[in-house]
């Protein structure tokens, strides 16, 4: 079977990425001491969304690998994501 | 029967597990965010004794150590062994570290009596006890798959060393790296759930 | 559809001699097939034991008053009922026995993906139900919650929980290590040419099922590792005194348990679709629509598990939502329902003992859905919940469903994996007592239920009293006919008459080889055209 068909990720690639992660984590960290509601925790939690974007992309390799990973993962965002919103249902409405 | 081997299926077979890792976590998430938003002022004043520093330290550390095994799996690829057993020893030594800080922390926090049960949180209100259930329950979970995480990668760092996990035949080296990926994916949201959303 | 030579002279897996003897030969096998023969046996033990639970509970309800048990044994004897059943029995059940055995030979492989997790899942399975036996014979006494583990009861009774809690998420470990390898397999090890659509039935729903166990399960677990925290650290997640909210609880548990109903019901399903084409000598009617509608119960099924809370004091909103979500995930029940007759409409129908089976369960799965579609509306859910109604539409589905589907496929298969036939004179003995015990034990129920006879008492009101007595009768009626069965089927492995490839004309590649099949299932892996 293609056991051997890798793509190699150049060591730059990383550092980067790591750069990038870390600029991210200082600017969520910036942001939220200044109090702003509710928008300090959107921006908070998109910000570390997009960090796990770049994990999963480039540390976890999913651009590298075979589409259907992608596809996978995002399926299990989705439905986490559907029923916590289901969820809230319940207590948005009480 | 003939030795079977399939890279690509034990990887289908190591992200199958990291959704259930997800979706053990987001039980969690689940709670949290319900409990956040009946206990809001609560959980406002509670995050705030968390101290930021310590966190973001150890965000910079989980994430510096993702990208050490990172490039190990390239090392290997390369098939420079020394460089790979160099970073993932790094991957170790960084998530010691940050079990260390963790220690401290919660020494800490305990230390002032603020822990599940202790009269001294009770009497803070139950906000502050459902944010410190959650904070201890949340981090001491992520703490215990770091500790897996890391006999994870002992085992291949040993692998190595003898030879059986080589530029040709890496897919357990790979794994080891999906999981400690999956161990800061997870850090990345309780760092700012718990110290960040003052 | 393929062509392939046969060599009946190679052992059976059944004679093959590895490097162990006796039982270890067993207990240590990787191979497939005698791991879903070790998981066929545990289950038959406690089935046994959940029920004669089961019946003792329906002695106890023969006349009001105390019959043969105090109040307090009896939650504890419903509890141990419900949990060896869901989780011992039902849950692993179709899949883990059938779903191993003939998952890997209907797609053409030699055995599943990963066979060394395979059996880890076994052993893992067995200290899941040696956790749950030491909840029973330790501490002091059983657990009596039920075996939905209720907050904030399950964290503050005397009963020995904590075992129990750790034997059902070890159990729920153990499945997902199922579903895990059975994803695997079918994405990997398909044989050539079997492209998805041209996959059999009963693997798809072994397919939809174990992402159901995948995604699922962790749900539970950490419910139930929370409750465990409740218990040893006193944390306040679902204790209203400390703000938590016991409710959040009973999200937790159905997010998981409501699909769980479909791990039982999905692999059921596949066997019904397996059975009945190969009865009437027909291909299935509308396979894309069996298999979409696989998927979509499989996915919908997710969003539905509110309608179990509906007088929990969720939000008007919620169930709303729940409700309509409930309705819609009876479309896809329906439309397999459909498919099944279809296939049957001029189909050249040859009645044997799996279809007599699979068309009594047709008839107790309408019931069993369309009950529960009833309580799908607010109203008729209110009145009924936590009635006899509830027990008797909860075991149409998973025992009339399931179960009915599990002997159905048992008969079925039986000739492939022993290599002999059963006694057809009294398997059809057994199904015609089991299925008369089976109509007067739970039918009763639901009109027990609309009088407002409620659940999980060991008492009840005089003016249930007939109602009773048919049901504690039809309960002795049917483990008779469980007993004919049995008791049919283990003498026919041993002394039955030795079965052909093909007994009943099949068109999966099981029929293909040999019965009972050799250790590597194919010499070759077949070529499908
Ligand atoms: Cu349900």
């Amino acid at each position: 079977m293609e056991n051997s068909s890798h793509h190699i990720v150049p060591y730059r690639v990383y550092l980067i990425i790591l750069a990038i992660l870390i600029l991210m984590t200082g600017i969520s960290v910036a942001v939220t001491q200044i109090d702003l509601g509710v928008i300090t925790i959107a921006v908070a939690l998109l910000l570390a969304t997009v960090k796990s974007a770049f994990v999963l992309i480039y540390f976890m390799h999913l651009k590298f690998d075979n589409r259907m990973f992608s596809i996978m993962a995002v399926g299990v965002f989705l439905m986490i994501g559907v029923v916590i919103f289901v969820t809230f249902l319940d207590y948005l409405f009480r | 029967m003939e030795v079977h081997r399939d890279d690509e299926g034990s990887k289908i077979g190591m992200w199958l597990f990291l959704f259930t890792e997800m979706v053990l976590f987001s039980g969690l998430f689940i709670v949290y965010s319900v409990y956040r938003y009946l206990n809001r002022e609560a959980f406002h004043q509670a995050a705030a004794h968390l101290d930021v520093a310590l966190g973001t330290i150890n965000t910079i550390i989980l994430l510096a150590s993702s990208a050490t095994i990172a490039m190990s799996i390239s090392a290997i690829q390369y098939q420079k062994k020394k460089q790979a057993l160099a970073l993932l020893t790094a991957t170790v030594v960084l998530g010691l570290v940050f079990l260390v800080n963790k220690y401290f922390e919660w020494g800490e926090k305990i230390g002032h009596g603020i822990y599940p049960g202790s009269e001294t949180l009770a009497s803070y209100g139950h906000g502050d006890v459902l944010f410190f259930g959650l904070y201890y329950f949340m981090t001491g979970l992520h703490a215990l798959h770091i500790v897996i995480g890391l006999v994870f990668i002992g085992f291949v760092i040993w692998y190595i060393a003898k030879d059986r996990i080589t530029h040709d035949n890496f897919s357990v080296h790979e794994n080891s790296g999906l999981y400690w990926h999956l161990v800061d994916l997870i850090w990345i949201f309780l760092f700012p759930l718990f110290y960040l959303i003052t | 559809m393929i062509s392939e030579p046969k060599h009946a002279s190679e052992p059976s897996y059944l004679e093959y001699k590895g490097k162990h003897k006796g039982i270890l030969a067993w207990i240590l096998s990787t191979d497939h097939k005698r791991i879903g023969l070790l998981y066929l046996y545990t289950i038959m033990s406690f089935f046994v034991v959940g029920a004669t639970l089961g019946l003792l509970m329906k002695l106890e309800l023969i006349a009001p008053g105390k019959t043969i048990m105090e109040a307090q044994m009896y939650n504890v004897t419903f509890t141990l009922h419900g949990i060896i059943m869901i989780f011992v029995i039902v849950i692993p059940g179709l899949p883990a026995v059938f779903g191993n055995f003939f998952l890997p030979i209907m797609i053409g492989a030699k055995d599943v993906a990963f066979p060394r997790l395979n059996l880890l899942s076994w052993w893992v399975y067995i200290a899941g139900i040696i956790l749950v036996l030491i909840a029973l014979f330790t501490g002091d006494g059983p657990p009596d919650t039920g075996w939905t583990f209720y907050a904030p009861y399950s964290f503050k009774t005397a009963g020995n929980m904590l075992p129990a809690v750790f034997g059902a998420f070890v159990l729920g470990f153990s499945s997902i290590l199922t579903g895990l390898n059975f994803i695997v397999t079918i994405h990997r090890m398909r044989a050539p040419g079997m492209r998805w659509l041209k996959m059999p039935i009963f693997p798809w729903t072994l397919y939809g099922t174990a992402w159901i166990q995948l995604l699922a399960t962790p749900i539970i677990g950490i419910t139930l590792l929370m409750v465990a925290g409740e218990r040893l650290f006193n944390i306040g997640f679902f204790d209203p005194a400390l703000g938590g909210d016991p409710i959040l609880y009973q999200h937790l548990f159905w997010i998981y348990s409501h699909p769980a109903v479909y791990i039982m019901i999905l692999p059921a399903m596949g066997a019904i679709s397996e059975i009945i084409p190969t009865f009437a000598r027909k291909e299935i009617f509308g396979y894309k629509f069996v298999v979409g509608s696989t998927l979509a119960i499989a996915f919908v099924g997710y969003f539905v598990w509110g309608h179990h809370m509906f007088t929990s004091g969720m939000s008007g909103t919620a169930l709303f939502a729940f409700s309509i979500l409930t309705f819609l995930v009876a479309i896809p029940s329906a439309i397999k329902v459909f498919n099944w007759i279809s296939t049957l409409y001029k189909g050249s129908i040859r009645m044997e003992t799996p279809l007599y089976w699979a068309l009594s369960f047709i008839f107790v799965f309408m019931i069993g859905g369309l009950s529960g579609l009833m309580q799908g509306a607010v109203a008729i859910n209110v009145h009924v919940h936590d009635t006899h109604f509830i027990v008797a539409h909860f075991h149409f589905i998973v025992f009339g469903g399931t179960g009915f589907a599990f002997f159905g496929a048992m008969h079925y298969w039986f000739p492939k994996i022993w290599g002999r036939m059963y006694d057809a004179a009294w398997a059809n003995t057994g199904w015609i007592i089991f299925f008369i015990g089976f109509l007067s034990l739970y039918g009763p129920m639901f009109y027990l239920g609309l009088q407002g006879m409620p659940r999980r008492y060991y008492d009840y009101d005089e003016s249930f009293h007939g109602g009773n007595i048919l049901s504690s009768l039809g309960a002795i009626i049917m483990i008779a006919g469980a007993m004919v069965i049995i008791v049919n089927l283990i003498r026919s492995a041993r002394k039955g008459a030795p079965a052909v490839a093909d007994p009943w004309g099949g068109r999966g590649l099981e029929w293909k080889i040999p019965s009972p099949p050799p250790l590597e299932n194919f010499d070759e892996i077949p070529v499908i055209k």
